[in-house]
């Protein structure tokens, strides 16, 4: 190896290692920005009064639950529509559509997951919820009800495309290996290609779910923004306020420093922290379940 | 040669850099002045017509004008980051306090009146309330339409978000019937809409609905099925026009104000001068507001 290559070498390790790193320092200087915005406003505001159920802020009711539960009511709604569309359309691309056809779906696919979501939230607002409150006979079609079904279209294409890549790559001899065992198609695909694909769908799964709670425009379009405690079934058909439209919505009008905006960042940390747990529990499924398939499969 | 290409590209490129970094202080080519105005939602319409009649007239002015909110354009002039704010309500005592923190002192000019419409459906019958009835509607107290004589449907209440000035002044003039004492709250289940536009929309073709917005917003097809309001039972019940603002039959209406940084000077005086004059007070009326004379 002469001089000049090993020169450029250092150069580009060098390069790719600040990359690598980059990342994790802007997540830690992002979190600890969130920290110091945010906890004054435990000082400010009693943790007890952070957990009620009214959220009025110019009136000084800082109480963040009707929040926490309208976004974990919409992203679970979205997520019960996304799961099953999203690997269903995923077997179907990877496993039963013929290569020509796939060709032709998979980009359109993908298409969809580039459409802008304030798009989306034009369409919830002129024709989404005005048939839903037709059709279901509700007071108003703007309810988490719209923002779900709009959000698991978003969370559709990204887990498409991630969960179509993972079942492609199952290499081939496990598909004939199972089918020369006398599996028919459906056995093969439920009992042997997803399993072996796991870790890449449950991939799939973790960024749809990072998607849909961090989608902020179609919440804040379709949702009608009550801050309603949204605890029964029921909440599904009924207004919610969800945390990152409080935020999008209100951020623009307080004054710097002021509790209401300290209260604001505050739910920019849950927000955050919600997505660390779901990022760090969908990782160690994938782990364990890579160690249970290595070991089932040599 | 080539190197000699490559220096002049550069310093094209630095010299562009430049002007782009600077673009905060450097003035367009031909304004000798440049006004900033940020505020009120309602007043957008009105601000950005009073900007276009303005720079036809004074090409050496140039003027931006943006929405966000009352509390927007207000929080803006607190943190000396526009010329002039707009505010469908007076700056609040703390606003105030915090502006003179930060070496500011807000002067105040009313600069036109606005009535807020009641409005809903046009297929709901019901076209007439009192203060109180409204109140109870919005405070949850009334859930149903035929409470207050009207179908049996659910009654859908919708209001502009927490950081528009009507939705405050609709809260302490109607919900609160304009007692101070008062702490009536909207209802939890009140959706709170992102704009105008939200409210209309949702009004126009949900039957359930109730909803209030600057009378300047409310489109021709929504005309008449805006609520006559009534301060008492007794009556008179007021629809809201120029007419009934200008002789305060109609209860709720209000001034619109526009706020600058201590005593306005130069450029700003005259824009200021200018929007008290008779012309541009015509095309306040043209868009549906209230003249102040």
């Amino acid at each position: 190896m002469d001089k000049s290559l090993n020169w450029q070498e250092t150069i580009i390790t060098a390069v790719v290692k600040t990359c690598g790193y980059s990342a994790i320092v802007f997540v830690l200087l992002i979190f600890f920005f969130l920290l110091r915005e945010g906890l004054p406003a435990l000082a400010e505001v009693k943790l007890g009064d952070l957990l009620t159920t009214r959220w009025y802020p110019i009136e000084n009711h800082f109480g963040i639950l009707p929040l926490l539960t309208g976004s974990l009511i919409v992203t679970v709604g979205a997520m019960l529509i996304a799961i099953p569309f999203g690997i269903g359309t995923a077997v179907f691309l990877s496993e039963i559509a013929p290569r020509w056809l796939r060709e032709i779906l998979k980009p359109l696919v993908e298409l969809l997951g580039g459409l802008p979501s304030v798009v989306l939230g034009f369409l919830g607002i002129l024709i989404l919820s005005p048939f839903l409150r037709v059709f279901l006979d509700l007071p108003t079609g703007l309810t988490a009800l719209a923002g779900a079904l709009l959000l698991g279209g978003i969370a559709v294409p990204t887990t498409v495309s991630i969960a179509e890549d993972a079942l492609d790559a199952v290499p081939q001899s496990y598909r004939e290996g199972a089918l020369a065992l006398g599996a028919t198609k459906w056995q093969t695909i439920w009992r042997v290609t997803l399993p072996a694909a796991r870790s890449g769908v449950l991939t799939a799964l973790m960024l749809g779910i990072g998607r849909t709670i961090g989608e902020t425009m179609t919440v804040m379009m379709v949702t009608g923004n009550a801050p309603v405690m949204a605890v029964k079934l029921t909440s599904i058909f009924s207004p919610v306020r969800t945390m990152t439209a409080t935020i999008a919505a209100e951020m623009g009008e307080v004054a710097n420093g002021s509790t209401h905006y300290h209260v604001l960042f505050f739910i920019g940390l849950v927000l955050f922290l919600i997505s660390l747990a779901v990022n760090i529990t969908a990782s160690s499924v994938v782990f364990k379940s890579r160690k249970r398939s290595e070991r089932v499969l040599s | 040669m080539k190197s000699a290409h490559l220096i002049l590209l550069v310093s094209l490129l630095f010299l562009a850099a430049c002007r782009g970094g600077s673009g905060q202080t450097a003035s367009p080519t031909q304004a000798s002045a440049y006004i900033q105005n940020k505020g009120s939602d309602t007043m957008v319409n009105l601000a950005l017509a009073w900007a276009e009649r303005y720079q036809v007239e004074h090409p050496e002015v140039s003027l931006s004008v943006t929405g966000g909110g009352s509390g927007t354009g207000i929080a803006a002039l607190v943190n000396g980051t526009v010329d002039i704010a707009n505010a469908s309500r007076a700056m609040k005592p703390e606003e105030k306090q915090q502006a003179e923190e930060n070496g500011i002192t807000p002067v105040e000019f009313t600069v036109a009146r606005d009535a807020i419409a009641v409005i809903v459906n046009p297929e709901n019958p019901i076209r007439q309330l009192t203060l109180q009835q409204v109140s109870d509607i919005y405070s949850g107290k009334y859930n149903n339409w035929s409470e207050v004589g009207g179908d049996n449907r659910p009654i859908v209440r919708l209001s502009r978000e927490t950081n528009s000035g009507t939705h405050v002044y609709f809260l302490e003039t109607v919900l609160r019937l304009g007692d101070k004492t008062n702490t009536t709250l909207f209802s939890t289940d009140t959706l709170l809409l992102p704009s105008s536009e939200g409210i209309i929309n949702e009004v126009r073709q949900n039957p359930n609905a109730i909803g209030y917005d600057g009378l300047g917003y409310v489109p021709p097809d929504l005309m008449n099925s805006v609520i006559a309001v009534a301060r008492t039972a007794d009556g008179p019940y007021v629809i809201p026009s120029v007419a009934t603002v200008n002789d305060n039959s109609y209860p709720v209406a209000r001034d619109l104000y526009m706020y600058t940084a201590g005593e306005p000077a130069g450029a700003i005086k005259d824009y200021i001068d200018w929007i008290l004059s008779p012309e541009a007070q015509a095309i306040v009326a043209d868009l549906g507001f209230v003249p102040i004379r």
